[in-house]
């Protein structure tokens, strides 16, 4: 279970300070498939980064699995990173000179796990998102929708209990993005908690539930079937038509 | 992560931007090469000298007038001039000191040495029979100087082969008489060429009895005695019973005696000195190299600000992301040494077929120390690009800052 409470992320720019996310509290279930929505500049990627361990709140409680994560050293950190958390990400980060397989195994590498059970692994895991043919295959060798899937692959090859993903369809077309969609939902039915930061209301439709954040506070929290199109969910809370240009 | 792990994914990068990665690795080449070469030539240098040395064979003591005072301070014997080495010197030390086998005593001036109208300017040195055993000098025709006593002036010279074919061109020069000054001299022998040995170079060289010279030069003072030791006599012992007995005749110290094995010494000290100020010099050629490793693994590691953060977000820790990086470096700077060596060693090759008179032997001292010089500046000028990547923020990184 993920547990927020009162996170605060500020950034010191010069004399002024910006508070990208003010006194977030959230609890998300395991197993749980949130949506996370709002206009560009609402928090949305901050509130993805401080939960993925990447960046650190200011202030306020993160507790992943009743551990407090947020006064953690960088390398209990990266242990979280590494063990707990898969991130997915809108433009794939493949390492361009690795094959599918390399850079599937790459969580693996740092966890030192022997490189035949780290073959074995990366295999199983591509295998499982459908590209079993294409393990020699180097990124510039694969579409859109194939290396968001080596990707997805990467994201599980080390078993997370939470998975990440920031507008993980954004650079795909509807088909491919489909695919990807298809996946995430199969991974939240393997019991993994799931948290997808998007602009697309086809995205957060499949979600158990949608928070709506604006400058840096969730304002709305809606179940995902609620979600019609984008007019109806953003006007209550007065962003408009601004979401779609969200990034 | 393993090192074999560590060392595929690094070597996978370095592999992606090969142009790059080999010129920083040239600069290390040009480095190593030119620390291997140069230190290979002064050990050459060295040998060379040591070479001469012993071919000269038997130990030598050489006594001269004057004392050396390397002590600084006030000369020896203020006011007074020190008394001169005389033939009388060089026949007591032949006979009363016991390791001494033979005194040769030698005077030096220069002449010209004239047959008909030819003449050149020439050494002329002064000096007994013995000197050709103790140079270990060869004639080519006739004889070196005959064993008479010291104080007997004959008028006979051997001549130097450079100054016999440029006074006597094809001619036979034997029972020739040559003019050295105002004296005329009977040629009764030719050296053999020989060359430069030891700064002397004995074909340029007229050879007299040494009291023909003193007369000559209307000297009272030897210029030198060359003192050859028995087989198996300890110079020093040698030395001791010399300035023993000089200081009896002189009453003072007013000479100078070393051992040509501490000439040597002094020679291989200087050289060995000299061996390492130019490789020290070279090496600065590998630290700029190091350098250019460094922008090299700067340029590398803001070009890969992406990787690096997603790197960190699979879990990466801060001192794996140092470890990738900073063997990058190494990688590079490892490889362009054992090129360099490669390449320094055929140049070395190439140098002894070219030069066979001088073995050039690069020194083992020198592979250890460029190797390692080679491998440290690659880490040392590594850490800095290495420890950056490691403090890359993650979220800036991923978004390509």
């Amino acid at each position: 279970m993920i547990r927020l409470e009162d996170l605060w992320r500020t950034y010191e720019m010069g004399e002024q300070e910006l508070h990208a996310l003010k006194g977030i509290d959230e609890e998300i279930s395991d197993g749980e498939y949130v949506a996370i929505m709002g206009p560009s500049g609402s928090g949305k990627s901050t509130l993805l980064n401080v939960l993925g361990c990447l960046d650190t709140p200011s202030s306020g409680r993160y507790c992943l699995a009743g551990e407090d994560v947020a006064g953690l050293s960088e390398v209990a950190l990266a242990e979280v990173r590494l063990r707990r958390i898969g991130f997915i990400f809108q433009s794939f980060h493949l390492v361009p000179r690795l094959t599918a397989l390399q850079n599937v195994e790459l969580p693996m590498l740092f966890a030192g796990v022997a490189p035949a059970e780290r073959r074995a692994r990366a295999e199983v895991s591509l295998d499982a998102v459908g590209l079993a043919e294409r393990v020699g295959h180097k990124p510039n060798e694969l579409s859109g929708g194939q290396k968001q899937r080596v990707a997805i692959a990467r994201s599980t090859v080390m078993d997370p209990g939470l998975l990440l993903a920031d507008e993980p369809t954004g650079n795909l077309d509807s088909r491919s993005g489909g695919q990807v969609l298809d996946l995430l939902a199969a991974l939240k039915a393997e019991g993994r908690t799931l948290l997808v930061v998007t602009h697309d209301p086809a995205v957060a439709r499949r979600a158990d539930r949608v928070l709506v954040l604006r400058d840096g506070e969730i304002v709305k929290r809606v179940a995902g079937d609620e979600v019609t199109d984008r007019g109806t969910l953003f006007d209550e809370v007065g962003v408009g038509a601004d979401v779609g240009s969200a990034g | 992560m393993s090192l074999f792990d560590l060392l595929r994914f690094s070597s996978q990068a370095l592999a992606q931007n090969r142009r790059r990665s080999g010129l920083s690795l040239l600069g290390v080449v040009i480095g190593v090469v030119a620390v291997l070469s140069l230190t290979a030539i002064g050990e050459g240098a060295l040998r060379y000298v040591e070479d001469q040395f012993t071919s000269l064979g038997t130990s030598i003591v050489i006594v001269s007038p004057g004392k050396n005072e390397t002590t600084g301070g006030m000369p020896h014997g203020m006011g007074g001039v020190p008394n001169d080495l005389t033939l009388r010197d060089a026949m007591v030390l032949e006979r009363r000191v016991p390791s001494v086998r033979a005194a040769v005593p030698i005077s030096i001036s220069t002449e010209t040495v004239r047959h008909q109208e030819r003449g050149r300017n020439a050494p002329v040195v002064g000096a007994t029979a013995a000197f050709a055993r103790l140079q270990r000098l060869e004639v080519a025709t006739g004889s070196f100087l005959p064993e008479t006593d010291l104080d007997r002036g004959a008028s006979v010279v051997v001549l130097g082969s450079k100054v016999a074919s440029e006074l006597f061109s094809d001619a036979n020069p034997l029972g020739e008489t040559v003019r050295i000054g105002s004296w005329r001299m009977r040629v009764i022998g030719v050296l053999r060429e020989r060359g430069q040995q030891l700064g002397m170079n004995v074909d340029k060289i007229a050879f007299i009895p040494v009291a023909s010279g003193m007369r000559m030069a209307n000297k009272s003072s030897l210029n030198q005695i060359m003192l050859e030791l028995r087989p198996r006599s300890d110079p020093e012992v040698a030395i001791a019973g010399v300035t023993r007995l000089l200081m009896q005749r002189h009453d003072e110290e007013d000479f100078t005696c070393v051992s040509q094995d501490a000439v040597l010494a002094s020679f291989t000290s200087i050289l060995g000195i000299l061996t390492m100020v130019v490789g020290g010099i070279a090496s600065v050629s590998l630290v700029v190299a190091g350098i250019g490793i460094m922008n090299v693994m700067l340029v590398s590691v803001s070009e890969r600000a992406n990787e690096v953060g997603l790197l960190k977000a699979v879990g990466a820790t801060r001192s794996q992301i140092l470890a990738i990086f900073l063997l990058e470096a190494a990688m590079l700077s490892a490889s362009g040494g054992v090129a360099g060596l490669g390449v320094g060693t055929m140049l070395v090759m190439v140098g002894n077929m070219l030069y066979p008179a001088v073995e050039i032997v690069t020194p083992v001292w020198a592979i250890v120390a460029v190797l390692t010089l080679s491998l440290t500046t690659g880490i040392l000028f590594g850490v800095l690009p290495a420890w950056r990547a490691a403090r890359l923020d993650p979220v800036a990184a991923l978004q390509g800052h």
